[in-house]
């Protein structure tokens, strides 16, 4: 799907993100992939901080704000209330369609969404992931890279930042045996374009996990947000791929990775770490892409 | 189509509405006043790739043909699209 067949209308527009959110635009791409039909859920995070401040409502379709644990949960009643609300109208192109961020995803809503797939619900779930719970002020979330700075990781002399790695988060999704799953980042949007009307098109319980980098959280500046997430997938610390029908699959599969020094150097929240440091994200990358490309071909 | 400002834009406690609900797509206030710098088009340069406008955040560009409209009432002036633009294009000032 190129520029010119997306659908002309903005979907999510006048909202009141930071300049340069890479969550907002990842919402507004889905969006005009989906269409009008499309119901939005949206727990609490930025996109719903962002979007409805009563009487500025800024999605141009019907969303609503679920509790932080319950997006899939909401997903489903939503979509069943909607299968029976297009019978009767005559009408088939509707999608249930949830943006979660990376704390209502991996530590607050997983039940939720762990529940929705195991029923094999038709929604499609979009976890755009900045990383760390960035509308309440940069917390760590189970999506936190290994070595980045949060309010709760702090960086010292001793401890640099965030001690854990990053939860893998696709492949748990994955290993639901879920229809779909897609892991993006928006500096390749028509990438995450792609994945998402595929995954539109498929019937049952899709996953999408966006890379959506957020200015203010990740210090850096507010234009280089579409740089830096090209620079995550050239450089190796996140791979787009997609599971479908029991297989993964890589969608990109760079030759040669790009400095990941260059890419953690240049944010402020990776500031303070050492050359130890870095040679351990480097190695764990290498580890990871060696099972990647043995394992999933 | 796209979420546009109304005129009727204050509301007193009793027009709240009770169940939550209310139309979508209302706006009330621009988000102009939060930008420092403003992307300008050179239309000379420009090829019609529609980057700057797949890649904007906020949604403000269209394409009207070939040549990248902005809507200034909207642009927070975060400057992707000066960065993204294969021809330097558009510029920040």
């Amino acid at each position: 799907m190129n520029a010119s067949a997306l659908d002309k209308n903005e979907y999510f527009y006048g909202h009141k993100a930071c300049a340069g959110c890479g969550g907002s635009l990842a919402v507004r791409a889905a969006l005009k992939v989906l269409g009008e039909r499309a119901v939005a859920v949206l727990p609490a995070g930025c996109m719903s901080a962002v979007g409805f401040n009563f009487p500025q409502l800024c999605f141009g379709n019907n969303a609503i704000i679920s509790m932080f644990a319950g997006t899939a949960s909401m997903l489903t009643g939503v979509e069943a209330g909607l299968r029976r609300y297009a019978r009767r109208k005559g009408y088939k192109d509707f999608h249930a369609v949830g943006f979660a961020g990376d704390g209502g995803t991996a530590d607050i809503g997983i039940q939720a969404l762990s529940g929705a797939i195991d029923r094999g619900d038709d929604i499609l779930y979009i976890c755009y992931d900045n990383e760390a719970y960035m509308n309440t002020g940069i917390q760590k979330s189970g999506l936190t890279p290994y070595g980045a700075r949060t309010t709760t990781t702090p960086a010292g002399a001793n401890i640099h930042g965030n001690i854990r790695p990053k939860k893998n988060m696709f492949e748990i999704v994955a290993a639901h045996d879920i229809p779909y799953a897609a892991t993006a980042t928006v500096g390749y949007i028509n990438d995450f374009i792609n994945k998402v009307e595929k995954a539109s098109k498929i019937r049952g319980t899709k996953y999408i996990h966006v890379i959506a980098p957020c200015p203010t959280g990740w210090g850096i500046p507010v234009s280089d947000t579409v740089e830096v997430a090209r620079e995550i997938a050239d450089c190796g610390l996140w791979y787009l791929a997609e599971y479908e029908n029991g297989e993964y699959r890589l969608t990109r599969d760079p030759k040669e990775f790009t400095s990941a020094e260059a890419y953690l150097r240049r944010q402020g929240r990776f500031k303070h770490l050492t050359d130890e440091d870095i040679a351990t994200i480097i190695d764990s990358r290498d580890r990871k892409w060696e099972r990647i490309r043995k394992e999933w071909k | 189509m796209k979420p546009y400002i109304r005129e009727k834009s204050t509301f007193t406690f009793d027009e709240i509405p009770e169940d939550t609900c209310f139309e979508a797509g209302y706006l009330v206030t621009v988000n102009a006043g939060w930008r420092s710098v403003t992307p300008y088009v050179d239309t000379e340069k420009c090829i019609g790739c529609s980057q700057c406008y797949l890649y904007c955040p906020d949604g403000v560009i269209s394409m009207e043909g070939k040549t990248p409209v902005l809507d200034y009432d909207f642009c927070k002036g975060c400057g992707i699209c000066s960065k993204i633009c294969p021809r330097h294009a558009i510029e920040m000032r």
